[in-house]
Parts: structure tokens; C-alpha cells; sequence
């Protein structure tokens, strides 16, 4: 009775694998990615007006990473924990969109923080 | 002989107006592939039929050098005329003058029409074509918008409310075609965005084309904006004539009945469900099967496809129709499939039109970006869309009829008037092969061959509860019917509904999980 159709493709709800079409919508949908902590991440597209870290700095938690300009607004990025800055891939002036990975951050082992004091 | 003058003067006047912007801009409209404002507004209407109003009103503007402009009518045409009869209140903005755009004197030319609509209690047409707010108007514009989105939201329900969008709609012009009840899109000639691609791109660099950003088919597609999608303007004004003649002028009235007629399309109903639940086909048949000449008038075709929504007649009534459609995503509901369907109820509701619900789904859809994307919340829309609706209410259970999804295809728990299940339907609290699973774990679990003992059990629950005997049992099921009895069986419940009343309480307004 069906008629082969090759847009049908095999599609579970619960335990059961039906044949049907999918949506263009359903196809771009973003697959969910577990956040990681070290990851800076733009929350809303804007521009970079400063930039206050540099590559290599351990940076206590809640200093200032960088001021992002958005809908008239200036937003100041904080540190969210306190950790090492691993690389920073903005620079001043860049239009950046939403979701951008701004700065990435690794932990800050004993030595660093040594030379922090130090 | 003044008077003779007067009416040779008063004529000038009036052809000067139906100018427009003028000869150039009339040209740029047609090069753009797009009619005028008063053309669209003469295919829309029967022949002789508008009648102008305000055809003089000017704008009262004096900064900007705005002293020194005339704009015929202030941009917008407004009026009355009828479709097929019916009796209609009718806007076009014109893109000739100064770009359509919105001042205080055009939107009140809008609103005054608006009021008109409401108190005589005929649908009102937009037709939407305008740059935005006259920016050297200031507040005046924002004032203008404000107030055409008040009455927007008085005739929600009253009037029915329909906005065809012929050209631009930018900015808080977006908002009144959202707040009415079917908009209209053409293609490469509707855009619809708040902010539109010069602005995206100033801000953020993002660099979009407007019809990428908010043509046509996105908003016929992804968003959901739009309800009609239209090759040409001409078909667009079609399609709304045509929809115009299914629905009823406001809240008091039926539907206009016409004769009754049979359906034409002639497969035979038993052979449009594939035995195997796990096969799809066309929904649509199954409507195409119960309507008169089997006539089907699909509302949001292309968004959120795995529901499908419209209006047809039976035996001359209006009716609406919604059901699961297994052919996108299994039928599965989601968050627009439930958004889809809820404003689609509530239109039905508001307008007296019963609705017919034809089932076959197997849940709503898992996974992250559901739950993220507040299916929760959407899925809840439709439960109570349905509860709340006091027209009659039918339900007809093709096949699937799975948990919280059959609670929300208008169960009899949610108030439907008729519940009808064909022999083959599956209601059960979930897939057999997921209710299997739970119940049968430990045996599943200790057995030797394991996917033996499994299908052993998935055969035993949907011989003793994936049916529809164990619902009609307890009374949940008015009627096993066979789908050859179902025109009939909708046509016999409708003819028993016609005085149907339904008491719900007194109440300023409900809450819905918007």
C-alpha cells in the first residue's frame, strides 16, 4: 500500500523506530553539547570595547575578562572560577556573534600560583 | 451651475489621490513585480463593490520640511466593500507614498476602519506594504502603531482578522499581522523581521539577505508567522476570498451553510492506513474522505508539518479539522506542533466552528532541544485549548493513541462530545514495545534468549491493551466504528450538537501557558 518513498527514514519515539519524512527545521536542530566550564562563550552578539587578561595570567574568580558592548549596554565579563587564561580569541573592535568562544581558560596548577604571588 | 464646478473640482481631487505616490512610483511598484495598493484592493473586493473612506485625511506634520508634502491619503487606502458578498472592512498601505509609511494620520485612518470593523461585526482585511514608521513623525508613529494593536487585541475573537503581507512589514509593523488571526506571505515579495539585515549587520556583522532573514517561506516554514503561502499576489488575494467564504463574519454568527455536497475523493478509507503502525501516509486523505468534494482549506502547511490544520464542509457546515499527520516525524507532537494547533482551537472555538480531531500519534517528541525549547509549556497550550473549547468536539482514533498525547488529541477527559476509534487503534499509556519493557524487565531480564522473551511480551500487551476495547470498556470510547461508518458517524454527532451547551466557569479571562 505504502509507495516506496526514499525521504522516509527511520525515526524512534520511545521504543518504537517509525518511517516518516523529517522537517528542514528538525534537521538543523543543534545537537546538545554538555557545557565545559572553561569555555567563555558570548551570551549576546556585540562588540569588543576591552579586553583586560592576557594569554598565560591566572585570574582570581570575579575580575574583570573583557567588556562586551551590546544593545547599547556594557557588559563586563567576569572570571567565572578562578583559573589560568589558555587563549583569548577576541580582540578589541571585533564583532563577535552569539555563542562565540571568547576566551578559553585552563586550571591553574600550584606553580602559577607561585608566580602570582611572587 | 457651482455646483456643477464643485463635483468637476471634487473629481480632480479624487483622481489626484487615486494617483498615489505618482507615475514614477506607480512604475517602481510594478517594476518590483508588486500591484498598487488600490489594484489589490479592487482584485480582493466584488466589482463595484469598495467604497473609499477617508480619502482626504493629511498628515499634520511640520518638522522636516514635512509642511511642504502632500501624501495622497496619507499612504493608506481604507474602506468597505464586500467578498463573494460577504460584507468586509478593507486597509491597503501604498508603498507609492513616502514608502507606505506609518504616521499618526494613517494609522488613525487604520484604526477608525478598525473601530468600524468591530462595531458592525465584519472580518477586516490588512494589506500590509509599508517601509515602517515615518521616522520624521517621531513618537506620533510609535503612537499610531500602539493604537491599531489595541484594537488588534479588541477584535481578537470578535471579528475575524486577516493580514496580507504585499511588500515590507518591519519593525513594530510586524506586530498587528502577528496579533491577527491568518497572515498571508507571497513569495519574494513578503519580508517580515523587527530588525531587518542592515541593522543585523551594523550590530553584529552578520551578513543575511532580507528574504533569508524574514521572506515568505521562512515565515511560512520555520516560524510560523505566516498561515497562507502564495506564489503570486494574485493567488494570495485568492486564497483569502476563499477563506473569507469558510469562516463566519464574527463571534454571533455560524458559518454560512451551503449545500450540501458528497465527497469526490474516492479511495476507500479502509486502504489508507498501512496495517503495520509503523508505516506513514497522507493524513490529508482521510480528511479529503470526509469532507464535501472533498475540499480542504490546509492552514499553516509547510510549519510544523507532523500537525495538520484547516478547514472543510460537512454537509454544508464549516468544520475544523486537526490531525496528527504520520507522515512528518511519525505525527509525533512538539512544541510548534502544539503551538499550531492550540491558536488553531481557540480560532475555532471563538467562531463557533466544531472540530473534528483525527488521531494517530505516538507521543510527543523526545530529546534536549524539546525539553530546552519548552515542550512542556507549548504541549500544555493544546490541553487546554481543548478543555476550554466549548464547541462540539470530535475525536476520531485512527490508529496510535499513545500517553500524554492522547490525552491532548481532545479525549473524552478533556471534554470531547464524541469519542469514535477505528478497529485497529492502539490506546494504551505508551508503544507497546516500551510498555513491554517496563513491565515484563525482570522476566526480559532472566530469560535465555532475551529478545525472544521480549517480542514474546510486546505480542502479549498488544493483544490485551494496544486496541481500543480496553478504553471502550471503561467508557472512554463512545463507539468502535468501522472507518467506512466515519462520515456518516461525524455527520450524525454534528446534527446531535447543533444546540449543544456547555457551562464553564465566570471568569474575567483564563490564564492559557502562553
Amino acid at each position: 500500500m505504502a509507495k516506496k518513498n526514499k525521504d522516509l527514514v527511520d525515526f524512534a519515539v520511545t521504543a518504537r523506530k517509525y518511517k516518516t519524512k523529517l522537517t528542514a527545521k528538525y534537521k538543523q536542530r543543534k545537537p546538545w553539547v554538555d557545557p565545559n566550564p572553561y569555555e567563555v562563550q558570548s551570551l549576546i552578539p556585540g562588540t569588543i570595547i576591552e579586553v583586560s587578561v592576557k594569554e598565560g595570567e591566572v585570574v582570581q574568580e570575579g575580575e574583570p575578562l573583557l567588556v562586551l558592548e551590546a544593545m547599547k549596554m556594557m557588559n563586563h565579563i567576569q572570571m567565572p572560577f578562578t583559573a589560568k587564561i589558555k587563549k583569548i580569541n577576541v580582540n578589541v573592535g571585533d564583532k563577535i556573534p552569539k555563542d562565540m568562544l571568547m576566551i578559553e581558560l585552563e586550571a591553574a596548577d600550584d606553580d602559577d600560583d607561585e608566580k602570582n604571588v611572587n | 451651475m457651482t455646483l456643477k464646478k464643485n463635483i468637476i473640482a471634487l473629481r480632480q481631487k479624487k483622481a489626484q489621490v487615486k494617483m498615489g505616490g505618482g507615475k514614477k512610483a506607480i512604475e517602481k511598484q510594478a517594476a518590483m513585480g508588486k500591484m498598487t495598493a488600490r489594484a489589490r484592493l479592487l482584485y480582493l473586493l466584488d466589482v463595484n463593490s469598495f467604497h473609499e473612506y477617508d480619502m482626504f485625511v493629511e498628515h499634520e506634520e511640520r518638522n522636516f520640511g514635512m509642511d511642504m508634502k502632500e501624501l495622497a491619503g496619507d499612504g493608506v487606502i481604507t474602506g468597505t466593500g464586500t467578498i463573494n458578498g460577504t460584507p468586509v472592512c478593507v486597509y491597503a498601505q501604498d508603498f507609492t507614498v513616502m514608502g507606505g509609511s506609518l504616521g499618526l494620520k494613517h494609522a488613525r485612518k487604520i484604526t477608525k476602519i478598525m473601530d468600524h470593523a468591530l462595531k458592525m461585526k465584519v472580518p477586516i482585511i490588512g494589506i500590509n506594504d509599508s517601509g515602517g514608521a515615518r521616522i520624521q513623525e517621531g513618537i506620533g508613529a510609535l503612537a499610531g502603531y500602539g493604537e491599531i494593536f489595541y484594537r488588534n487585541t479588541l477584535a481578537s475573537g470578535v471579528i475575524p482578522q486577516i493580514s496580507v503581507i504585499l511588500g515590507p512589514c518591519a519593525g513594530g509593523a510586524v506586530y498587528s499581522p502577528a496579533l491577527t488571526d491568518f497572515v498571508f506571505v507571497v513569495e519574494n515579495i513578503s519580508k517580515m523581521f523587527i530588525t531587518g539585515p542592515n541593522v543585523i549587520e551594523t550590530v553584529l556583522g552578520e551578513k543575511i539577505s532580507q528574504e533569508d532573514l524574514g521572506g515568505a517561506r521562512v515565515h511560512a516554514e520555520i516560524t510560523g508567522n505566516a498561515h497562507f503561502f502564495a506564489q503570486t499576489e494574485i493567488q494570495s488575494l485568492n486564497q483569502i476570498k476563499e477563506l473569507i467564504g469558510m469562516i463566519p463574519h464574527s463571534n454571533q454568527k455560524k458559518a454560512e451553510k451551503v449545500a450540501p455536497k458528497k465527497p469526490t475523493f474516492n479511495k476507500n478509507l479502509e486502504n489508507i492506513i498501512p496495517s503495520d503502525p509503523k508505516q506513514p501516509y497522507d493524513v490529508r486523505d482521510v480528511i479529503y474522505a470526509l469532507t464535501d468534494e472533498s475540499k480542504f482549506i490546509e492552514v499553516q502547511e509547510l510549519w510544523a508539518p507532523n500537525i495538520v490544520i484547516g478547514f472543510g464542509r460537512m454537509n454544508g457546515e464549516t468544520i475544523g479539522f486537526v490531525a496528527n499527520q504520520p507522515m512528518y516525524l511519525a505525527g509525533v507532537l512538539d512544541c510548534d506542533a502544539s503551538d499550531k494547533a492550540a491558536r488553531f482551537i481557540r480560532f475555532c472555538d471563538a467562531f463557533n466552528i466544531p472540530i473534528v480531531t483525527l488521531e494517530d500519534m505516538p507521543g510527543y517528541l523526545p530529546g534536549v532541544d524539546q525539553e530546552h525549547a519548552g515542550v512542556i509549556r507549548h504541549g500544555a497550550k493544546m490541553l487546554y485549548a481543548y478543555s476550554e473549547a466549548t464547541v462540539p468536539k470530535i475525536t476520531v482514533i485512527l490508529r496510535k493513541a499513545y500517553g500524554g498525547g492522547y490525552i491532548a488529541m481532545n479525549s473524552r477527559h478533556l471534554g470531547a462530545d464524541f469519542m469514535f476509534a477505528w478497529p485497529g487503534a492502539e490506546i494504551a499509556v505508551m508503544g507497546p514495545e516500551g510498555a513491554a519493557n517496563i513491565i515484563f524487565r525482570k522476566e526480559i531480564m532472566e530469560a535465555e534468549d532475551q529478545d525472544a522473551m521480549r517480542q514474546q511480551k510486546v505480542d502479549e500487551y498488544i493483544e490485551k491493551f494496544a486496541n481500543p476495547f480496553v478504553a471502550a470498556a471503561k467508557g472512554y470510547i463512545d463507539a468502535v466504528i468501522e472507518p467506512s461508518e466515519t462520515r456518516d458517524l461525524v455527520l450524525h454527532a454534528l446534527e446531535v450538537s447543533q444546540n449543544k451547551y456547555d457551562h464553564r466557569p465566570q471568569k474575567k479571562h483564563g490564564i492559557p501557558p502562553f
